[in-house]
């Protein structure tokens, strides 16, 4: 009860026509930058900080938060759209989003993302109103062997992704693998794969390779056979809103991409990517369409956006009750309440009330602003894909460029980009899958680490893996989702005499 | 394009300031520095990036400069944005801000362009590293660290931020003078902030080093307790004994300062230099100070560059030590 009355003070604060108006400014520039890839919400932030010191820290945060979520929210249109992530938590959306895209159902795309995001963001919301110091708590349990272990749960993912191929499939996550050596050791400090090119020190950026495999390969290799098969594409095919089969398919989508989010969310090292990798596998591995995804499967994009947008809330569990900054606009943030001479932790709720409060009620807030912004948006988004199609391509790779140049002003990532941009056009020439590229890339290094880490705490003792509990149970159930599919397939195949191969068919 | 948008956004920003200041009618533009550009080799939200972004605010608001841009250029501790100060030819004065990670990251990275090609100007702040041990667990001093460390080192788990950084040195630094080979440390190396917080509150490592500050919500909210701290005395209100108070006479701090380009005028040297000066005494720079719990390390250009010579050299002893240079 005394939550519920505090609460309801959060929404007296936030609710004031001054604290609105923040709230509304923070989702629309986010939205902005979310569309924008290359800019995100810490940088924007950050710039905004000396900006906001004349403000009341209430209004700054309630601003500020709304930054987030409006980011989160935009980041799937460019993904969708253009095919080209804004952010890596949208990586996953662009498979099945932008297939969508392209059939002339991008309205539904978005509209499944915005109303998906919406409550995933107001349900996570809810659930950090009351459970975050649980949540804080079962974070805590995490240490390098669990996190390996939930790494090798995330790593199953590929085998949604593979395509028809195994092999084709494998070659492609090697190569993300590969391509994740790339950078300095955090162990030992040792450089790997960096050529002597000292701007490879700190890797390969995830959006820059997912930009280039994607949007870069994808647009080559369609303007390629431009001339050849001319591929309809529509801006729209029948009805803008969702008909009733796209709700029934999205409605569990949400609710599980949730369920994931929020928790992985809240973990210090858990990111928004692996909820939206575990999302796609779920729902691959639950839908009654298993054979559509890769192809415009609705519930791979309500899915895997519901999951990102919860783990953007999870992410404020452990800073609001810990002061721990989980991902870089957490950290950011925790600048501004330094600023403000705050200092998050468990006497926050305590000692202000009124600003932790009305955030948190700035949050359900934001979350209905952001609703209200883009479905209505959804009707322009989608008239970009009327453009000419030449235009449109050129648009996209001059986009993907620039968008690739701003995460670091660095013109290797541009060199980066267009490599990685030819060989993606290589891949998709050659019929190679690159989901599987990204999977390996996001997750190799983290697993490496974690693992690494593990054995180093247990002096080199394996074992470590199996006796905590935790991680044997992420690992039985990595284990089952492997070969579970697999027994279903032999079992069928013997009563069936043509066997139907629905995962390797994909 | 979005760049150009936010350029302009952020001259628009400079302008508004600049505008508020004349308003109040601050202007002794006498030594005014025109166009300065801070760069923070490292990304938004960093402590090198704050402390550019607190610069600047100080400098705007003492009016010291004008059109002051923070820059970021992100990566390897530092070394891509000291490279491109270095390469980079400058019309308008150019501030690199720097610390002690990139000492390390230099020697480590077998960067191409090292401190000699840049002009130390300020050595602004520092921060004392604590070593901390969850509440529960039976390590109440440095002493019992050392004898679980001499009896086996392997069985301490150090964590703290990433290989070759402050955290690694110090360590290194103590199991030399506990004549312990520092390559047989366990240093569990992490990305630092959260995820170093989460280790130690979950108890999976043995011990964490970080600036006190990091963890000083959990030591005040009973769920870490310091054992150490690197100063030369017991910090302002807080009882945890220093290193030399437990036998170990080290000294450590984890500074940040500024420096100029390498071919700077002496005129314009001495200008920079004296700005520095000004703001690092001004009641606003240490406002911020206390705001954001860094401390006054403040050093002018000579005394600056006298210490980092100093610093260079025993930063590359300890990382051959510790086995990281070889």
């Amino acid at each position: 009860m005394e939550i519920l009355i505090a609460l309801s003070h959060g929404f007296a604060v936030a609710l004031t026509p001054y604290n609105l108006m923040w709230a509304t400014l923070g989702v629309t520039i986010g939205t902005a930058i979310g569309v924008l890839p290359g800019i995100g919400p810490a940088l924007t932030v950050a710039l905004l900080l000396p900006v906001t010191y004349s403000l009341e820290p209430t209004s700054a945060f309630i601003m500020f938060a709304g930054i987030y979520y409006g980011a989160m929210y935009g980041g799937s249109t460019t993904s969708i759209l253009l095919n080209a992530p804004g952010e890596s938590g949208s990586i996953v959306t662009a498979i099945d989003g932008h297939a969508m895209a392209r059939q002339g159902r991008g309205a539904q795309a978005l509209a499944t993302a915005a109303i998906g995001s919406f409550i995933a963001g107001t349900l996570a919301t809810v659930a950090l109103t009351f459970v975050a110091p649980l949540m804080v708590k079962m974070a805590l349990l995490f240490g390098p062997a669990e996190y390996f272990a939930l790494m090798v749960l995330a790593l199953t993912t590929v085998t949604a992704v593979l395509g028809s191929s195994l092999s084709r499939g494998l070659a492609s996550l090697f190569f993300g693998l590969a391509l994740g050596l790339v950078g300095i050791d955090l162990q030992t400090g040792q450089a790997r794969l960096t050529f002597g090119i000292p701007e490879l020190l700190d890797g390969i950026d995830t959006v820059v390779v997912a930009v280039g495999l994607f949007a870069i390969g994808e647009t080559l290799f369609v303007a390629s056979r431009h001339r050849y098969e001319t591929e309809e594409i529509f801006a729209l095919k029948g009805s803008k809103w969702m008909s009733r089969e796209d709700w029934s398919r999205s409605w569990k989508p949400w609710l599980r991409g949730t369920l994931l989010g929020f928790p992985i969310g809240a973990l210090p090292a858990g990111g928004s990517e692996i909820p939206t990798f575990l999302s796609y596998l779920v729902e691959k591995r639950l839908s009654k369409h298993p054979e559509e995804f890769g192809k415009g499967a609705i519930e791979a994009v309500a899915g895997p956006e519901a999951a990102n947008n919860a783990s953007a809330a999870g992410t404020l569990a452990p800073l609001l009750s810990l002061g721990l900054p989980t991902s870089a606009t957490a950290a950011i943030m925790l600048a501004a309440f330094q600023q403000y001479g705050l200092q998050p932790g468990p006497t926050l709720f305590d000692t202000n009330p009124d600003l932790v409060w009305g955030m948190i009620a700035s949050l359900y807030i934001g979350n209905f602003l952001l609703l209200l912004l883009n479905l209505p948006l959804v009707g322009i988004w989608v008239k970009l894909l009327v453009i000419p199609r030449p235009w449109l391509y050129a648009g996209i790779l001059v986009f993907a460029t620039l968008g690739a140049y701003t995460l670091n002003n660095n013109v290797i990532d541009l060199v980066v980009l267009w490599i990685i941009g030819v060989i993606g056009f290589g891949m998709r020439v050659l019929d190679v899958p690159v989901a599987p590229c990204v999977v390996g890339l996001i997750l190799g290094p983290l697993a490496e680490q974690q693992f690494r880490r593990a054995l180093a705490i247990s002096q080199g003792d394996p074992m470590v893996f199996f006796t905590h509990p935790l991680s044997l149970a992420l690992l039985v159930i990595a284990a089952l989702l492997v070969i579970v599919p697999v027994v279903i397939r032999m079992t069928r195949g013997r009563r069936e005499p043509e066997p139907v191969n629905s995962d390797l068919k994909t | 394009m979005r760049h150009a948008n936010f350029r302009t956004l952020r001259h628009a920003f400079t302008a508004a300031a600049v505008a508020g200041a004349l308003a109040l009618g601050a202007s002794h533009a006498s030594a005014q520095v025109k166009g300065l550009e801070l760069i923070a080799p490292a990304s938004p939200g960093g402590g090198w990036d704050q402390h550019a972004r607190a610069v600047q605010q100080v400098l705007q608001k003492l009016d010291l400069a004008t059109g002051i841009q923070v820059v970021n250029i992100p990566g390897a501790g530092g070394t891509i944005g000291l490279a491109q100060f270095v390469t980079a030819k400058k019309r308008s004065p150019s501030l690199l801000v720097g610390g002690q990670i990139m000492v390390g990251a230099i020697v480590t990275n077998k960067s191409p362009v090292t401190l000699d090609q840049v002009t130390p100007l300020a050595r602004l702040t520092g921060e004392y590293t604590a070593i901390v041990v969850p509440t529960d667990s039976p390590i109440t001093s440095l002493q019992d660290i050392l004898a679980k460390f001499k009896a086996d080192p392997g069985s301490v788990s150090w964590g703290g931020g990433s290989a070759g950084g402050s955290d690694q040195i110090l360590a290194g630094l103590i199991a030399k003078k506990v004549d312990i080979d520092p390559a047989k440390i366990n240093y569990v190396a992490t990305a630092g902030g959260g995820e170093l917080m989460s280790s130690i509150l979950g108890g999976h490592i043995t011990l964490a080093m970080g600036g006190y500050n990091e963890f000083a919500p959990q030591i005040e909210g009973g769920k870490l307790r310091a054992v150490a701290v690197s100063s030369p005395e017991r910090l302002p209100g807080v009882q945890t004994p220093t290193l030399k108070e437990q036998g170990v006479d080290i000294e450590f701090v984890n500074w940040r300062g500024v420096f100029a380009q390498g071919a700077v005028k002496a005129s314009d040297k001495k200008q920079l230099d004296e700005m520095m000066g000004k703001m690092a005494a001004s009641p606003e720079w240490k406002e911020i100070l206390k705001q954001r719990g860094w401390i006054d390390q403040y050093q002018p250009a000579d005394e600056f560059a006298a210490f980092l010579k100093n610093e260079r050299s025993q930063i590359e002893v300890t990382l051959t030590d510790l086995g990281l240079v070889k």
